[in-house]
C-alpha cells in the first residue's frame, strides 16, 4: 500500500455491472514525507468515507477489489482506508523528526 | 520479497473493515548491500517489528491474505521477518 491525497471526485454516467454506486475518487499518490509522487489515478473508494483533501492509503491490483461487494469488478485501484498519522522515526531513517497528520 | 528497513508506522481509524486490529508499518526500500532505493510501502505487520529493523516484506496478495488469514483483505504488502543478517 502507498499514501495518496484525494483531490477530487469523479462521477461516472455509465458503468459495468458490480460498479453502480461505488464511490470513485482522484487520488494524487505521495511519498512518504507527503509530497507528491507521480501522476494522479482514479481510485474505488474501499472505505466510502474518503473526501477531497484528505489523505488515505490505498492499495492497487486486484487486491484493490478486495475492497468492494461484490469484489468481482473491474477495479485496479483502490482507497483501503484514512491516514490520521504517519509517525516517521528520526533514528531510522536517518532523516529529520517527522509526523505528518492526515485530513484538511 | 522485498528487503526493507522500518522507517515508522501509520495510524488509521477509518478503514476497511477487514483491516481492523491490524498494525500498519512505513517501511524503506532497501538494495542489496542496505542501503536505501528511495522507495516505500506500507504493509501490514505480521513478525512484530518496529522502527529502525530491517525486515523481508512479502508483496503478493495470495500470500498476504493466507499469512493473515484475511479471505477479503484488500493488502499485497505484510512484513513477514526481521532480518538478523544480511551476508
Amino acid at each position: 500500500m502507498f499514501l495518496g491525497r484525494v483531490i477530487g471526485r469523479l462521477v461516472p454516467a455509465v458503468v459495468t455491472p458490480g460498479l453502480e454506486g461505488v464511490p470513485l475518487l482522484w487520488v494524487q499518490p505521495l511519498d512518504k514525507l507527503g509530497g507528491p509522487a507521480g501522476a494522479p489515478f482514479v481510485c474505488a473508494d474501499g472505505t466510502r468515507m474518503a473526501g477531497p483533501g484528505e489523505t488515505v492509503y490505498w492499495e492497487a491490483s486486484r487486491e484493490a477489489a478486495l475492497t468492494l461487494e461484490p469484489s468481482f469488478v473491474p477495479v485496479d485501484h483502490a482507497v483501503v482506508g484514512l491516514v490520521d498519522d504517519v509517525e516517521i522515526d528520526a533514528g531510522a531513517t536517518g532523516v529529520a523528526p517527522h509526523r505528518r497528520k492526515g485530513g484538511r | 520479497m522485498i528487503l526493507g528497513r522500518v522507517a515508522g508506522r501509520l495510524v488509521s481509524t477509518i478503514h476497511h473493515p477487514s483491516m481492523s486490529g491490524r498494525k500498519l508499518l512505513v517501511v524503506d526500500k532497501l538494495d542489496a548491500e542496505g542501503n536505501p532505493t528511495g522507495g516505500y510501502v506500507i504493509a501490514v505487520d505480521a513478525a512484530g517489528a518496529g522502527a529502525g529493523e530491517t525486515v523481508l516484506v512479502l508483496d503478493e496478495g495470495n500470500g498476504a491474505r493466507q499469512v493473515l488469514a484475511g479471505d477479503d483483505l484488500p493488502v499485497r504488502s505484510v512484513v513477514v521477518a526481521i532480518v538478523d543478517d544480511l551476508g
